[in-house]
């Protein structure tokens, strides 16, 4: 790799000032799973990296009834899948974690860092956002919050300001009834770049047995991942029959605007959404 | 960018003085002349350079051997004691689980943590443990039966 400086402040407060103050382009490392592998392809040469696994508030995993899930923008894909809470209030999201590449990559790399690459690909994307999931943000003026739908620009694009910091990911308290999965399509069983990967959320009311409330997010069949609201305004409100999945699956396909490349034709990644949406929201009624 | 760092490996604190873009591949291989570790394909996907850290399995490649600072580092090097091989090297050895052996160091980094945490795995279970470790030489069905046979010496 070309030379580098390298800083690993303590606090959030240094790495704040570390980012306002540099005159080259610093790129902050969480695990380095992306980064790494992208300083060596020589797409990025920054002139300092800075990691910000040494700050405590990137490191925080906790849940709270009341107020949700918060994921410190560090922690591993392992620790969050693990973390015994999130299997149980959310649980397509350590579905997603325990399919980021391998065991190593997962005990590396972050669910921050997989939001702020920003691939359109990124599967812990689509069940943030089928959490209604918000981005907490820290800069020299102070913190933001953005809503994960609004922090993807493009592929690799993102709401974060050069002298910015993701500090965690907010998840709101699930809904009760509610139930998730995540599923995406790969020619193999493991290490692989989705073609199409689909979450879903649904909501029910058991007294009168319709929806209330769905999340439908999509990968790799957009510039960005994105939500497919039709599809979820066609469930929200009715009872939630193999028709109105069906019809789901076909307006989450026609949300999408896939390309075609190497893995797949567009036409074939549409109907890999029409399928996964079915068999994601078929696998996540409330239990 | 040389930045002074201390981190233990295979249990002896070691105190170093390296390039803040070397990876930690490049410095247990050439700094430490640690080199059972390999390099495969430098950037996540074969798993050779598997090493533990904190316990944990990671790929050396796409680790900063700065980042290491303050933690512990296992390599193949320290798998075996006092010249007793560990349970998993012994069992590749029995079962043939390998050809040429580049890949060795790795899976057997990969199993090891894997079979601390699981003691009694499933076949399926094995194989996904082990998804981040490419093997050209043996098709795979003698790691894992090397990986059985561990399970069940140790
Ligand atoms: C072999 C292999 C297989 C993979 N398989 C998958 C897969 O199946 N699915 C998948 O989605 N991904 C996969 N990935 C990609 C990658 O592992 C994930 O995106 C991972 O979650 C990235 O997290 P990280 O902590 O390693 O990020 P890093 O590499 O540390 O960072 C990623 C990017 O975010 C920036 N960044 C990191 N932290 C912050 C912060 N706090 N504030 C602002 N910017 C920040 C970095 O500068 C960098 O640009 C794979 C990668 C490899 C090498
Ligand atoms: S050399 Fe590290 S994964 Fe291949
Ligand atoms: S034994 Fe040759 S690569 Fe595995």
């Amino acid at each position: 790799m070309q030379p580098f400086d390298y800083a690993a402040p303590p606090t959030l407060e240094e790495a704040l000032q570390i980012l306002s103050q540099a005159s080259g382009l610093v790129r902050p490392i969480a695990g380095g799973t992306d980064l790494i592998a992208q300083i060596k392809e020589r797409r990025i040469a920054p002139s300092l990296v800075l990691n910000v696994k040494e700050i405590a508030e990137a490191n925080v995993l906790d849940y709270d009834p009341g107020q949700g899930l918060r994921i410190g923008a560090a922690v591993s894909c392992s620790d969050v899948a693990s973390y015994a809470p999130v299997a149980a209030h959310y649980p397509s999201l350590a579905q997603a974690c325990l399919l980021v590449g391998s065991t190593q990559i997962q005990n590396r790399g972050s669910v921050g860092g997989n939001v702020c690459n920003a691939a359109p690909s990124a599967d812990t994307v689509p069940p943030l956002l089928t959490y209604d999931a918000v981005a907490v943000i820290a800069g020299p003026g102070g913190s933001r919050r953005v809503p994960l739908e609004d922090f993807f620009q493009g592929p690799g694009k993102t709401a974060l300001q050069p002298q910015e910091l993701l500090i965690e990911v907010l998840l709101p308290p699930p809904l009760p009834n509610s139930n998730s999965r995540y599923l995406r399509f790969i020619p193999r069983e493991e290490m692989d770049i989705a073609v199409a990967g689909v979450g879903s959320m649904v909501a029910v009311d058991p007294q009168t047995n319709t929806c209330t409330r769905a999340r439908i997010a999509l990968a790799s069949v957009a510039p960005t991942p994105i939500r497919a609201k039709e599809a979820e305004r066609r469930l929200e409100g009715s009872p939630l029959t193999e028709e109105a999945i069906r019809e789901a699956g076909e307006l989450a396909a026609s949300a999408c605007s896939p390309i075609s490349d190497i893995r797949g034709s567009a036409a074939y990644r549409k109907e890999l959404v029409k399928v996964l949406t079915r068999r994601t929201l078929s696998q996540s009624l409330p239990r | 960018m040389k930045v002074p760092v201390r981190f233990s490996v295979n249990g002896d604190d070691r105190d170093l003085y390296i390039g803040a873009h070397k990876t930690l591949m490049e410095v247990l291989r050439d700094d430490l002349e640690l080199t059972g570790t390999k390099e495969g394909c430098g950037n996540g996907n074969c798993g050779a350079c598997t090493i533990n850290l904190d316990g944990k399995a990671v790929n050396a490649c796409l680790i900063l051997g700065v980042e290491a600072d303050g933690h512990e580092v296992q390599t193949i090097e320290g798998v075996s004691e006092d010249g007793t091989l560990h349970p998993l090297q012994q069992a590749f050895i029995e079962e043939s689980a390998l050809q040429c052996g580049f890949c060795t160091p790795g899976f057997i980094m990969s199993a090891k943590v894997f079979l601390e945490q699981n003691p009694s795995p499933s076949e399926q279970e094995i194989r996904t443990a082990i998804a981040g470790n490419l093997c050209r030489c043996t098709g795979y069905d003698k790691i894992v039966r090397a990986i059985q046979a561990a399970a069940k010496l140790a």
